[in-house]
C-alpha cells in the first residue's frame, strides 16, 4: 500500500485534485448520479425514515450496553466453534492475524474488502512477512495492483478511468496476449474473474471484514455484490473475520433492519446481491466451508469515543452516502483527505483515530451545507461533530494564526451587539459605495479564493437587522 | 490485564456499567418494524417476489408441480445454449425429482471450479426484495451458490414469505432447540455484479453470471 497523503496538507492535495480533469469528471458524475437517483430510491420504501430512526435506536442501545453484547457474542460464537481474539490496537491485531496465518501454514491469503484492515495496514504487514495476499473485491484488486488506497467507502476505485484500469491489467497480467481487447469494463471484469479465481482456489486463509456482528447468535454478517466475500469465507481452510467493537447488534432482527437502509444508502440498491450470516466454522458433515473460524475484535480507539461527544460516530455503517453527497468530497476526491476515511465521515473519524494534531484540516474542509447529515442513514450529526473538532483545533492553536485572529476579532465584536451593529452598518455602507455602479466586486483583499471563481455582489438595503426591523413594522 | 479485560473495563468505565449489571432488554424489540411491502396475501407475495427478483436480474420459470422441474431446467439450459451437465445438491428433494425425463448429466455434491451449472433448493423466497434464502448444510453445499457460472435454484411457492424476518422465523424452529444455526444463511438477490470500474454495472465478477429460479406453484398458483 502506498503511504497515505498527508491530512495536514489537505488544501494542497485538494488543489492538485482540482487540476486533475479525469478525477473531476468521475467525481462530477458520482455527485450528479447520486443526486438524481436518491429521491426514487427513498420513495420506494415509505418506511425509510422510520427505519432510520429504528436503526439509530438499535445502535444507541447497543453502545450503551456494549460490554454485555460483546460478551454475549463471544459466548455464542464459542458455542458455534469459533474463536474470538480481542485486540486493543493495530499492533495486537496484526500480530494476532499473522500468528493465525503462520499456524495454518498459509502461503496465499484471499482478502475481502475491509476498511478495518486498511486502518491497521494489514496487507503490508502480511506481505512483509512473506505471504501472498490478494484483494478479491474488483475495485480493491485494481488498487492493490496500482499500490493505491481506496478513495470511497463502497466505490474504492471511483477515482480511476477504465483506460487506467486497462493499462494496469496489461502491465500486470503479462501472461495474457498483448493484443487482447480490453476496452470495456465487462472485458476487464472477465479478466479479473479468471485471475482471482486462481487465487481463491489456492488460498489457505480467507480474511474478510464484517458489516455486523450479531450478539444473540455469534454470527457475522457480510454483504457484497460480487460474491467475493462468500468465496473468501468458504474456499480457504481458515477464515479470519476482522471487526471493530461497535459493529455488534443485539439480534438478527436488528441486523435485518439495518440491512434495509445500508445498500439503499450506499449504492441505491434494495439489497446487495449477497448478504451472508455466517456462524463459526463448517459443521460436522458439511461438504464445504472453513475448518477454523477466527473473529479478530479490535478496539483501535473506539472505547475512547464511547463517552465522548463523538460517540454518535460509532453508529456509522460505512455506507459512503455522506461522501457521495458532500460537495467538498465531490471537489477534492477521497485521497486528498490523506487518511483511511474521507469525506465527512473522514473529517470526523480522522482526528479521532489519527489525533487532531495530525488531521485538524479535515473538519475545516466543510461548508456545513448539511448534506451529509441529511443523507446519513444513522443520523450522525456530522456537521456538529466537525464543528467540535474546529473548536478544539482553535483552542489548541493548531489551525493557522490568521484564521484564529479573524475568529477572535469577530467573537470579540459579536459579544458587543451595539458595536457589532454599528460596525456592520458602516461596513455595508462602505462596501455598497465601493461596489459602485457595477454593484459587484471582482477582487477583494483577503478573499482572493472567493473572487478568483466568482464576483461578490455588493450589499444593498442595509444590514439584516435593519431589514428585519422594517419587515416587523406593522403596515409596512 | 489481558486485552479482553482491558477493552471491557474501558467500555464499562465509559458507559458507567458495573461488571455484574443485569442484561438489558431492547425497548424497541417489542415493536417490529416491517415494511408494508413485506405483507400481503400469498398471491400478492408471489407476484411481488417475481417482480423484485426479475428487477434484480434473476430469471424465473414457473412450473405447476415438482415433477415438472427437471424438464423446465433442461429447457432453460438448452434455450440459453448452456451445458447439459450440472452439479446438484445431494438432498432428497432434489435427487428424487424425475431427472430421467431429461438428458441432463448430473453429479451430486459440492461444486468445484470445473462445474459450469449448479442446481440447488432455495430454503425460502423473500417477497420484499425478491431474494432467495439459502443455507449451507450436509445436503446443501454452500459452493453450489457461488462457483458455477450458472446457478439454478428451485423454490416452492409455498416457501415464499413476505419479509426477511419471516424467513428467519421459518428457519429458527427448523434447527432443533439449542442447535447452532447452519454455518451460513445467505440472501441471494440476482447474479454476482460489480460497478467498480467507472460505475458501469458488470455481471458475473466472482459468483454466477446467471441466476435462474424455477418456481413451483400448485394448480391455483397460490401458496399451499
Amino acid at each position: 500500500m502506498v503511504a497515505h497523503l498527508d491530512s495536514l496538507k489537505f488544501a494542497d492535495n485538494a488543489a492538485r485534485a482540482r487540476a486533475d480533469a479525469s478525477l473531476q469528471a468521475a467525481l462530477a458524475k458520482l455527485q450528479r448520479d447520486t443526486r438524481l437517483a436518491r429521491p426514487g430510491i427513498i420513495s420506494r420504501l415509505p418506511e425509510f425514515e422510520a427505519l432510520r430512526d429504528r436503526a439509530v435506536e438499535i445502535k444507541d442501545h447497543t453502545l450503551a450496553y456494549l460490554d454485555h453484547y460483546l460478551e454475549a457474542f463471544e459466548a455464542n460464537l464459542a458455542d458455534a466453534g469459533g474463536e474470538m481474539h480481542w485486540c486493543r490496537d493495530a499492533d495486537e491485531a496484526r500480530a494476532t492475524i499473522l500468528d493465525i496465518c503462520r499456524t495454518a501454514g498459509a502461503k496465499t491469503i484471499a482478502k475481502g474488502k475491509s476498511m478495518v484492515s486498511e486502518e491497521i495496514a494489514l496487507n503490508d504487514h502480511l506481505i512483509a512477512n512473506g505471504f501472498d495476499v490478494v484483494e478479491t473485491d474488483l475495485g480493491e484488486y485494481i488498487l492493490q495492483l496500482r499500490e493505491e488506497t481506496p478513495s470511497h467507502l463502497v466505490m474504492p476505485a471511483i477515482h480511476l478511468k477504465k483506460e487506467q484500469v486497462a493499462q494496469t491489467f496489461r502491465d500486470f497480467h503479462t501472461d495474457l496476449p498483448a493484443d487482447r481487447l480490453l476496452e470495456e469494463p465487462a472485458a476487464m471484469t472477465e479478466e479479473a474473474r479468471h485471475k482471482l479465481r486462481e487465487k481463491f482456489l489456492a488460498a489457505d486463509v480467507g480474511i474478510t471484514g464484517a458489516n455486523m456482528l450479531v450478539a444473540e447468535t455469534g454470527s457475522i454478517v457480510v454483504v457484497t455484490n460480487e460474491g467475493n466475500g462468500d468465496l473468501t469465507q468458504t474456499l480457504p481452510r481458515v477464515h479470519i473475520a476482522i471487526a471493530t467493537i461497535e459493529k455488534v447488534v443485539p439480534r438478527i432482527e436488528d441486523a435485518l433492519t439495518i440491512l434495509r437502509i445500508l445498500a439503499r444508502s450506499a449504492t441505491g440498491q434494495e439489497i446487495t446481491c449477497y448478504t451472508t450470516t455466517a456462524t463459526g466454522p463448517r459443521r460436522a458433515g458439511d461438504p464445504d466451508g472453513p475448518e477454523e473460524f477466527h473473529l479478530v475484535l479490535l478496539d483501535n480507539g473506539r472505547t475512547g469515543l464511547l463517552d465522548d461527544a463523538c460517540r454518535d460516530v460509532l453508529r456509522c455503517i460505512r455506507c459512503g452516502a455522506c461522501q457521495s453527497a458532500c460537495p467538498v468530497y465531490g471537489a477534492a476526491g477521497g485521497h486528498a483527505y490523506g487518511g483511511v476515511y474521507s469525506g465527512p465521515i473522514g473529517a470526523v473519524l480522522g482526528p479521532a483515530l489519527a489525533g487532531l494534531d495530525k488531521a485538524w484540516p479535515l473538519p475545516e474542509a466543510s461548508s456545513f451545507c448539511g448534506n451529509c447529515q441529511a443523507v446519513c442513514p444513522m443520523r450522525i450529526p456530522l456537521p456538529s461533530l466537525m464543528r467540535r473538532w474546529r473548536e478544539a483545533a482553535h483552542d489548541r492553536h493548531l489551525n493557522k494564526a490568521r484564521g484564529r485572529i479573524a475568529v477572535g476579532l469577530w467573537g470579540w465584536a459579536a459579544r458587543r451587539p451595539g458595536l457589532y451593529r454599528l460596525g456592520a452598518r458602516i461596513g455595508i455602507e462602505l462596501l455598497a459605495r465601493l461596489g459602485g455602479k457595477r454593484g459587484r466586486f471582482r477582487l477583494l483583499p483577503f478573499a482572493g479564493g472567493w473572487t478568483a471563481e466568482r464576483d461578490l455582489p455588493a450589499p444593498e438595503g442595509g444590514t439584516f437587522i435593519d431589514l428585519w426591523k422594517r419587515e416587523q413594522k406593522p403596515g409596512s | 490485564m489481558s486485552p479482553r479485560d482491558d477493552i471491557l473495563a474501558r467500555i464499562r468505565r465509559a458507559t458507567g456499567r458495573a461488571e455484574d449489571a443485569p442484561a438489558p432488554t431492547p425497548t424497541y424489540a417489542a415493536k417490529p418494524l416491517i415494511p408494508a411491502r413485506g405483507r400481503g396475501t400469498p398471491a400478492e407475495l408471489i407476484a411481488r417476489f417475481i417482480e423484485m427478483a426479475e428487477e434484480g436480474s434473476a430469471t424465473i420459470s414457473r412450473v405447476k408441480s415438482t415433477d415438472d422441474v427437471p424438464e423446465a431446467i433442461a429447457f432453460y439450459l438448452a434455450r440459453e445454449n448452456l451445458p447439459s451437465e450440472a452439479v446438484i445438491a445431494p438432498s432428497a428433494e432434489m435427487t428424487a425429482l424425475p431427472w430421467e425425463r431429461t438428458a441432463l448429466t448430473l453429479r451430486q455434491g459440492a461444486a468445484t471450479d470445473d462445474d459450469l451449472v449448479s442446481i440447488s433448493p432455495a430454503y425460502a423466497g423473500i417477497s420484499e426484495t425478491g431474494s432467495l434464502m439459502v443455507r449451507s448444510g450436509r445436503t446443501t453445499p454452500y459452493t453450489l451458490n457461488f462457483l458455477p457460472d450458472t446457478h439454478i435454484a428451485v423454490l416452492e411457492a409455498s416457501d415464499i414469505v413476505g419479509a426477511y424476518e419471516d424467513a428467519w422465523t421459518k428457519l429458527r424452529p427448523d434447527n432443533e432447540a439449542g442447535a447452532a444455526l447452519p454455518r451460513t444463511v445467505t440472501l441471494i438477490t440476482g447474479p454476482s455484479r460489480s460497478s467498480d470500474i467507472e460505475r458501469t454495472v458488470t455481471i458475473g465478477v466472482h459468483g454466477p453470471r446467471r441466476l435462474h429460479i424455477v418456481l413451483v406453484e400448485d394448480e391455483n398458483g397460490e401458496a399451499a
